[in-house]
C-alpha cells in the first residue's frame, strides 16, 4: 500500500459517486463547504464537482493561510528584511504572494535577503550557519504548521541560538469557523473537515458545529475516493437530519489528536486577542504568538509591529471568495488583471488558493470532462 | 500549506527523533518528535509535513475505508462485475437496489 493510488482507484471514485447521485435527494440543494485550501485543491485537480449532481454544491473554504494573511501582515514581514542585517525565510508558497510593495520574491529580486525553505528547521539551521546575520523565520500556516514552529523555537532556546527569530503568523481554524458560521449571510449546510489540521487538534473540538449549529462535519482525507466518501457521508446525515461529527479520514486523524504537538504548541505560543484575516475581518482569539518566555526569539517583539491594516486593491474579491461568497472566476479581475502571472491576490499564487486551483484546472466550471 | 505527504521509515536514526524517509521515491531526514507517544519502526507509514512526522497511517484503517467504499453499489451488481476490474461502463447510477446499508465510521 503506498496510501495515494489506492484511493484515487477509477472503481472506487466511480461507486462513490454513483452512491452520491442516488442520495441527492432532487427537492433539496446541498450546499456543502470544504474548509481546507488543500481540499480546494484536489478538488479542482480531479475536476470532482463534475462528478457531483446539480443539486450538490461545493463551496470553498478559508483554509488557506497565505491567502487569509491580511497584506498589513505581508508588509510589516517584508519591511523586516529591509535590514540589510536580516535575512528573512519562508515558505515556497509565500513567495509569489503580493504585498503592497510587491513579492518576496521580487524583494529578492532587489537585491534583499529573501530565502525560501521547506521546513523551519532549515531556517534554523541559516541561523547557525550565519552567525553575524539576524534569520526570521516568517511563520504561517495552520495547526498542522503550528507544531513544527513551536518545536524549533524550543530547538532555539535549547541549543541558545539568539540570532534567529519568528514573525509568527499562525491561526486557528475553529474561531474562523465560528465567524462563518455566526455570518447571517452565509448558507452552508455541511462542511468537509481539514484532514491535517486534524491530525493534531483531533476530531472533538468540532464539536459544537453538530451540536450548536446542527452543522454535520466529515474530516476528510485528500484524494478523489477520500473526498467523495466524504460526501456521502455528508449525505446520509443531512437526508437522516442528524448531524454529527465522523472522520474519514481515520487512517491518518487519530480521535484525540496528536498529544505531543498539542503540548509542544502549548509550550510556546498563547493565543492572540484578536487577529486580522482577509475576508473575515478581526477574529477574537484567532491567531497565536509566541510566550514570554520566548520574547528573546519573538521577531514581533524585537522590531515592534505598528498593526499595519492594508486594503485590498480596488476590484479584487479576494474576501468574498475566501468566504464562500463569490466564486473565484466570478471576481471582476479574474484570468484578465488576476493571473498566476500578475497576480493581484494571494489567492492566485498559493498552492492552496481557489482562484490558482480554477485558473490552472479550469476556467469553466462544471465543464463536463 | 496543509500538505503532507506519505513517507516510509526507511531508518530510525540514532540521534535523538531523526528519522529517514522515503517520500515519493526521495530520501528524507525528518524530525520524529510529534510520534513520542508511539515511535516509529523501520516500514512504517507516516505523513510528512515540512519536515516532522505528524502522524503514523494505519494501514487496517485504510483497508477497512477501501472495502466500505467497494461495497457502495455492490447490492446491485453481480458478483462478476465485483470481481473484474475496474472498468465497467455499462454500470449506470440508477440502479434500483438500495445500497445504503453499510455503516459509516
Ligand atoms: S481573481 Fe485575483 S483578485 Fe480576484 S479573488 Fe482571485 S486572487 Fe483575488
Amino acid at each position: 500500500m503506498k496510501f495515494v493510488d489506492e484511493f484515487r482507484d477509477a472503481d472506487l471514485i466511480r461507486r462513490a459517486a454513483r452512491e452520491i447521485h442516488k442520495l441527492a435527494t432532487k427537492d433539496r440543494t446541498y450546499r456543502i463547504m470544504e474548509i481546507c485550501g488543500g481540499h480546494t485543491h484536489s478538488i479542482f485537480r480531479f475536476g470532482l464537482a463534475d462528478l457531483l449532481p446539480e443539486n450538490v454544491e461545493l463551496i470553498h473554504g478559508p483554509g488557506c493561510p497565505v491567502c487569509v494573511l491580511p497584506k498589513g501582515r505581508m508588509d510589516e514581514g517584508l519591511e523586516m528584511a529591509e535590514d540589510p542585517n536580516v535575512i528573512l525565510t519562508t515558505f515556497g508558497d509565500m513567495m509569489r504572494v503580493p504585498g503592497s510593495k510587491g513579492s518576496p520574491l521580487e524583494s529578492k529580486a532587489r537585491g534583499v535577503s529573501v530565502r525560501m525553505v521547506y521546513s523551519p528547521l532549515d531556517a534554523l539551521k541559516i541561523a547557525k550557519e550565519n552567525p553575524e546575520r539576524e534569520v526570521i523565520f516568517f511563520a504561517i500556516g495552520f495547526e498542522t504548521t503550528a507544531p513544527s514552529t513551536a518545536l524549533t523555537l524550543r530547538q532555539a532556546r535549547a541549543q541558545g541560538i539568539s540570532n534567529f527569530a519568528v514573525y509568527c503568523n499562525h491561526v486557528l481554524v475553529m474561531p474562523a469557523l465560528r465567524a462563518l458560521l455566526d455570518d447571517p449571510a452565509m448558507r452552508l449546510d455541511a462542511f468537509i473537515g481539514p484532514g491535517h489540521v486534524s491530525t493534531v487538534i483531533g476530531c472533538r473540538p468540532y464539536e459544537f458545529i453538530a451540536r450548536d449549529y446542527r452543522r454535520p462535519v466529515v474530516i476528510s482525507g485528500f484524494e478523489p475516493s477520500d473526498l467523495l466518501q466524504s460526501i456521502v457521508m455528508i449525505l446520509r446525515q443531512l437526508n437522516a437530519e442528524e448531524p454529527s461529527i465522523e472522520n474519514q479520514y481515520r487512517r491518518s486523524v487519530p480521535q484525540e489528536g496528536n498529544r505531543a504537538a498539542l503540548a509542544v504548541m502549548e509550550e510556546v505560543f498563547e493565543v492572540r486577542d484578536t487577529f486580522e484575516w482577509r475576508g473575515l475581518g478581526l477574529i477574537p482569539k484567532s491567531a497565536m504568538k509566541l510566550r514570554e518566555a520566548y520574547a528573546p526569539w519573538d521577531a514581533e517583539a524585537r522590531v515592534g509591529i505598528k498593526g499595519l491594516r492594508v486594503l485590498d486593491p480596488e476590484g479584487a474579491q479576494c474576501g468574498e471568495v475566501l468566504t464562500g461568497r463569490t466564486k473565484p472566476h466570478e471576481c471582476r479581475l479574474f484570468g484578465h488583471d488576476c493571473t498566476p502571472e500578475t497576480p493581484v491576490g494571494a489567492l492566485m499564487v498559493s498552492s492552496e488558493g481557489a482562484c490558482a486551483a480554477q485558473y490552472r484546472y479550469g476556467r469553466r466550471p462544471n465543464a463536463l470532462t | 500549506m496543509c500538505l503532507a505527504i506519505p513517507g516510509q521509515i526507511h531508518e530510525v536514526l540514532a540521534a535523538e527523533n531523526l528519522a529517514v524517509v522515503d517520500v515519493l521515491g526521495v530520501r528524507r531526514q525528518i524530525g520524529t518528535d510529534l510520534l513520542l507517544d508511539d515511535p516509529p519502526v523501520k516500514g512504517d507509514w507516516v505523513l510528512v509535513h515540512v519536515g516532522f512526522a505528524m502522524s503514523k497511517i494505519s494501514e487496517k484503517d485504510a483497508q477497512e475505508q477501501i472495502e466500505l467504499l467497494r461495497m457502495l453499489g455492490e447490492a446491485a451488481e453481480s458478483r462478476d462485475e465485483v470481481s473484474s476490474s475496474a472498468q465497467d461502463p455499462q454500470a449506470e447510477p440508477d440502479d434500483a437496489t438500495d445500497s445504503r446499508g453499510e455503516p459509516t465510521p
